[in-house]
């Protein structure tokens, strides 16, 4: 009895290895059908990792952006020592605080005096007591949405005399920054639907043409199974090999970008994100999609076969 | 025991032709048994039921003590591992040699290749094909591509052999040389249902005939030969 059950076990192991080179041979031996599938899936696979790139880059810029949007909060005119401790103390028990940072009206005139050479002589005439400017914080929050009620907290704190953020003009941008971030991830996900749809369709005419070998199969006694798995396996073969050229394609050609451009497109303000932090994602992304797409699809169009 | 029964079966097709009416058969183990009819008959349907291309509308079909008319498409493969199939048109697969083809279906059962190969050799050896197991079916001839099919068909000892038409693309000379393998097949031990349209084979053999008309079973005898009914 166990040795039968041992025997059926190792039957299965070898049927599994059998499986796996069927898928290979198969590939090889209908390699033209294989060329068309791989084409097909490399092709897609690009627009897909294209528009990934895209959306980490709109995301990064965004975010870039948004975390410079600064609260600089004005204190009153007398304020002591002590009270300018006090009101940091405040803001920092605040939800959804980043960073303070604390600009004396001594440290605010002489940022005017090295940007502007003309104000120099006219600024020098005040003296640490006749500055008309007032002590300010600087304030950074963690979540732009709220920044509104952040800096209406702010200046309700005792010792604050106006707030000012942008107001409006912070909102519009969040609001553009959603839409923006929302139509990259419909395009990111549209793109990926396409993709499993084309990548099984293609899979679909390859298997059409090897119609007469699956009903064999299953004339000969074959499981369902046993005729499945290895179209698995050659789709899941077919994905990785059609997701190398894509990978290989957007990772060299990012990469190159990067460097030409120093790491900016056309301007400062739109920095590039690093190739080295999401190179590795965007293979895994890319692989992922063609190796569960191609299976999946291999897997899902062989099964119409199996009705006979 | 029977080997195969067929109890009050029908078949109707979807488009509304009654392929069998009311048909009632028993086979043994160990018999040659000829089906035939012209075409159109109903043959094609008897012989597809025994291997489950179709399913009876009404009745019972037995084979091996599988009941096919309630198995489950998944569970088709149970049924089939205890038959082997020859058809008119050989169904072989072109982009695979002699060897590969039988062995095609060895496959299924997970064997060490040794053993495939064992047993291969022994198939193609029964239809004289042992030299040609390189060759690709396109490099051989009618006859010889039946003899792959054979060979595939008798690979695993399959207790029952279903042959539909076998030599229905084969000149005469080459059909009995093929009508000869299955002979000796049913010899050794294995049961055959063969559907023929070859007159010659059927007077020749004198096996037991079973005559189909119109979807009715009108003639079943012992040693009988084609059109018997009149004789």
């Amino acid at each position: 009895m166990t040795k039968k059950r041992g025997d059926t076990s190792v039957k299965k192991i070898r049927i599994f290895f059998h499986s796996i080179e069927e898928a290979f041979k198969s590939v090889f031996r209908n390699a033209s059908l294989s060329i068309a599938s791989i084409s097909c899936i490399a092709i897609t696979l690009i627009l897909v990792a294209v528009s990934v790139i895209l959306s980490y880059n709109v995301n990064s810029f965004t975010s870039d952006i948004e975390k410079d949007v600064t609260i600089v909060a004005f204190l009153d005119k007398e304020v002591t020592q002590e009270q300018i401790d006090e009101i940091k103390t405040k803001i920092a028990n605040l939800d959804n605080i980043a960073t303070i940072e604390f600009e004396s009206k001594q440290q605010l005139i002489d940022e005017m005096k090295e940007e502007n050479a003309d104000l120099e002589n006219i600024l020098n005439q005040y003296t640490e007591e006749t500055n008309p400017l007032q002590d300010t914080y600087l304030v950074k929050v963690e979540n732009i949405e709220t920044i509104g009620k952040t800096a209406e907290e702010i200046e309700n704190i005792e010792g604050v005399s106006i707030v000012k953020y942008g107001e409006g003009m912070v909102e519009d941008l969040v609001n553009v920054f959603d839409v923006v971030k929302n139509i990259t991830y419909i395009v990111v996900i549209g793109l990926v639907l396409v993709t499993a749809f084309l990548i099984s369709n293609t899979i679909k005419i390859t298997i059409q043409t090897r119609k007469r070998q699956i009903e064999i199969m299953r004339l000969v006694g074959a499981s369902n199974s046993f005729i499945k798995i290895p179209f698995f396996f050659e789709g899941l073969l077919l994905g990785a090999l059609g997701s190398i050229i894509p990978i290989v394609a957007c990772c060299y050609g990012y990469m190159y970008l990067y460097e030409r451009f120093n790491g900016q497109l056309f301007t400062p303000i739109i920095k590039l994100v690093n190739p080295d932090l999401i190179i590795f994602n965007i293979i895994i992304f890319v692989i992922t999609i063609g190796v569960v797409v191609g299976a999946l699809g291999s897997y899902r169009a062989v099964r119409r076969y199996l009705k006979i | 025991m029977n080997l195969i029964e067929l109890k009050n079966v029908y078949k109707q097709y979807s488009n509304g032709v009654t392929a069998l009416c009311d048909v009632s058969l028993e086979i043994a183990k160990g018999e040659f048994v000829f089906v035939i009819g012209k075409t159109a008959s109903g043959k094609s349907s008897l012989i597809k039921l025994l291997y489950r291309q179709e399913k009876p509308s009404k009745g019972g079909v037995f084979v091996g003590g599988i009941n096919v008319a309630k198995l489950k498409n998944r569970k088709v493969y149970k049924l089939r591992r205890k038959l082997g199939i020859v058809f008119q048109d050989y169904k072989l697969l072109p982009n695979l040699t002699v060897y590969e083809n039988v062995a095609f279906a060895l496959e299924i059962y997970g064997l060490r290749s040794d053993e495939v190969r064992r047993k291969v050799m022994k198939a193609l050896e029964k239809v004289g094909l042992k030299e040609k197991f390189k060759s690709y079916p396109d490099q051989l001839s009618g006859g010889e591509q039946q003899r792959v099919s054979i060979a595939r068909a008798i690979v695993n000892e399959p207790k029952i052999l279903i042959c539909d038409e076998p030599t229905g693309n084969l000149d005469p000379k080459t059909s009995l040389e093929i009508m000869e393998i299955i002979n000796k097949i049913n010899e050794e031990g294995t049961t055959v249902i063969m559907a023929t349209h070859d007159k010659e084979i059927v007077n020749k053999y004198r096996k037991r005939v079973i005559t189909i008309e119109k979807g009715i079973l009108v003639n079943d005898k012992e040693k009988g030969g084609y059109f018997s009914e009149k004789d």
